[in-house]
């Protein structure tokens, strides 16, 4: 399964499958997470730090172990 | 009474909105969070007053996090006539969502299609005409921010409000209860009505973030502007507090003194000895604190916050901590009291209270100002900064400390997403605004807490009569004898230790008291208290001073934002231990080293 960590700054995806939990899938939706849409890596912090994603018009950060719950399409580069 | 309710998600201009329409100053700021409970005002629209609220801003309908039951409780106890459904037009490809959900709800909406500003500037166009007719609910464009669009809107709202009726609570809490899948109606209504270009061009964001959020150079650069922030406000703001000093004792000797020169012995020593020596030492540092809060405000609006959070958050990790919390403990630099609320924007309890165990130990604008007074005494001009910077990194240490212990009895899993929202820039009336906001708060609190904490210390220093005003025979004596042996080793006198006591009540009236216990207006007292104190006396004040509690109102929000009044006294309890802990061990090992 490729999930969201697996990307580079600036490759992009497609969402595939979100798994988490239902309060964090809701805040997600709502953020702009919705299968079939494309996210792109803008950045990650130092230290194992957040990654900066950006999903439509919304630019967001998240920590890695919720970015292992989004399972991604990498998009032919 | 008809009532319209402001409704959106976080961060999209409700209270922006609502300052323009009532007139109010709600705090606004570019961070999802900053509005954590209800606002209310009535305006006058049409013919009739009207109650608008303000409402957090909310995900979804579903919101467990404590801002948005905030909002959930609202709706479910209180009769509404209008919803105003307030969206960023730049990001409806996801918070039309919000718009669907609350349409299902059958209320009275209106849904106002904020930062056209920004629309214009990214190439996002709306066709508010289709999209009106694909919702069926009147669409209006407009920035808050600027007022482009509000006219219409205004008018558009007390059309509805004139055929809307009153939607009972009862409904209410039946329609809250069901969910229903609404994507599909979303891409309907995006297809038809909006376009957003492929990539939103909003490059000044994107260039300014590569700084920003450099990898390298982006935590150096966050610590360069709080330190660069910091120094201005010293430099711009200690002036301008010895002016208003010297204005203010001016006053006393050309006006006061003589008019009240006739007055009973006793009357003359309250008024002038206590509450004006009190105050107006207390008031000169109004300007410092106004201007503390200009640089506040722009660096809340600028949208630099959630950065801060990106760039902490994995040191804050470490701590059991989140980014957020970071932000709460910057905030806290201001006041302490709105940073304890903000958090409630966090789900996971545990996480929460740990937040709110560390954010008192934030050196907020109150204690700035006792510091910036005794450190403009006791040291150079040159080193005066230097030693105010080195509290602020006393205030981050003990806050990590706090954490580090404390991280494994409140240990939380709390997922952390957070939006980064594109940099902003405030308008001057939104600064403006905010000046005044905080001289409001400050003759609060001065009417409150100062006042009566100076005329109390002014008795407690001059009673019994017949004996030498503040000396060891007075009552204030007597208290500073009786705390002497637990404050003696941490190099601090009767006459401060009196100051410290009302100091637990607010941190203003420190220095009032200081004033009232010295019987020297500011100028005066600050060359006193250079004779009566040496530096590491002073050092050793100034962390007590800055760890042992915040003040009554921060207590006070703790027992309530907790629920809980053992969190508030285990809060208390530990912060002053940890600042008798702290100022002995450096005020032995100074003296111990020879200083």
């Amino acid at each position: 399964m490729t999930t969201l960590t697996g990307l580079k700054p600036g490759q992009s995806a497609t969402i595939r499958a979100i798994h988490s939990e239902q309060a964090l899938h809701h805040r997600l939706a709502a953020l702009g997470f919705r299968v079939g849409k494309s996210i792109e890596l803008v950045r990650t912090a130092r230290f194992a730090g957040p990654l900066h994603v950006r999903v439509g018009s919304t630019d967001i950060m998240l920590r890695r172990s919720e970015a292992r719950q989004i399972e991604i399409t990498p998009q032919a580069a | 009474m008809k009532r319209i309710a402001l409704l959106g998600m976080p961060n999209t201009g409700k209270s922006t909105f609502f300052n323009r329409i009532t007139g109010a100053s709600a705090r606004v700021g570019n961070w999802p969070g900053v509005t954590v409970d209800l606002m209310g005002a009535k305006v006058l629209i049409g013919a009739e007053m009207v109650e608008i609220v303000d409402l957090p801003g909310i995900y979804d309908m579903h919101g467990f996090s404590d801002d948005e039951q905030v909002v959930r409780h609202f709706l479910e106890n209180n009769a509404v006539d209008l919803v105003l459904i307030i969206l960023n037009s730049c990001q409806l490809d996801r918070q039309l969502s919000l718009a669907l959900q609350l349409k299902q709800l059958n209320l009275p909406n209106l849904l106002l299609l904020n930062m056209a500003d920004e629309a214009k500037r990214f190439g996002v166009t709306v066709d508010a005409n289709k999209m009106a007719a694909k919702l069926d609910m009147p669409v209006l464009m407009l920035s808050a921010k600027y007022g482009e669009g509000y006219k219409q809107a205004f008018d558009q709202i007390s059309q509805a409000l004139r055929h809307s009726r009153t939607v009972q609570p009862e409904r209410m809490r039946e329609v809250l209860s069901a969910d229903v899948e609404i994507e599909h109606a979303m891409e309907q209504v995006l297809k038809e009505s909006v376009q957003i270009p492929p990539q939103l061009s909003d490059n000044l964001t994107a260039r300014l973030d590569r700084i920003m959020l450099h990898p390298w150079l982006g935590l150096p650069i966050f610590f360069g502007v709080m330190y660069l922030l910091f120094q201005a406000i010293f430099l711009l703001g200690a002036p301008l507090q010895a002016g208003v000093a010297w204005t203010l004792d001016g006053l006393r000797h050309m006006a006061l003194e003589p008019v009240l020169a006739y007055a009973p012995e006793m009357l003359r020593g309250v008024l002038l000895d206590g509450i004006y020596t009190g105050v107006s030492t207390v008031a000169a540092f109004v300007p410092i604190i106004i201007l503390f809060f200009l640089f506040m405000a722009v660096v809340e609006d600028t949208g630099y916050l959630s950065r801060a959070a990106f760039l902490m958050d994995a040191l804050m990790a470490r701590m059991g901590l989140d980014g957020r919390s970071f932000v709460m403990m910057l905030m806290g630099f201001g006041c302490n009291v709105p940073a304890l609320m903000g958090t409630r924007v966090m789900r996971s309890r545990a996480l929460r209270l740990l937040t709110m165990l560390v954010i008192p130990l934030s050196l907020c604008s109150a204690r700035l100002q006792v510091f910036i007074f005794i450190t403009a005494a006791l040291f150079s001009p040159k080193a005066a900064p230097l030693v105010l910077f080195s509290l602020y990194l006393f205030s981050f240490g003990t806050a990590f400390l706090t954490a580090m212990l404390f991280k494994r009895k409140y240990a939380s899993q709390e997922p952390f997403v957070l939006e980064l929202p594109p940099y902003r820039f405030p308008t001057l009336r939104q600064i403006a605004l905010r000046g005044w906001h905080e001289v409001r708060h400050f003759l609060n609190r001065a009417s409150k807490f100062i006042i009566a904490g100076v005329v109390l210390v002014w008795f407690l220093t001059h009673f019994p009569t017949g004996v030498a005003p503040a000396s060891a025979q007075t009552w204030a004596g007597a208290i500073g004898q009786f705390m002497a042996p637990v404050l003696d080793p941490l190099g601090i006198n009767t006459q401060l230790a009196i100051a410290l006591i009302f100091g637990f009540v607010a941190k203003e009236i420190v220095i009032g008291s200081l004033a009232v216990i010295y019987g020297l207006e500011s100028t005066a007292l600050t060359q006193h208290l250079a004779h009566q104190i040496d530096w590491v006396q002073a050092y050793s004040f100034m962390l007590f001073t800055l760890v042992y509690t915040p003040c009554l109102s921060t207590i006070a929000t703790l027992r309530s934002e907790s629920g809980k009044l053992g969190f508030a006294a285990f809060a208390v309890s530990w912060s002053l231990g940890l600042a008798w802990l702290l100022s002995f061990i450096f005020y032995q090992s100074a003296r111990a080293l020879g200083f």
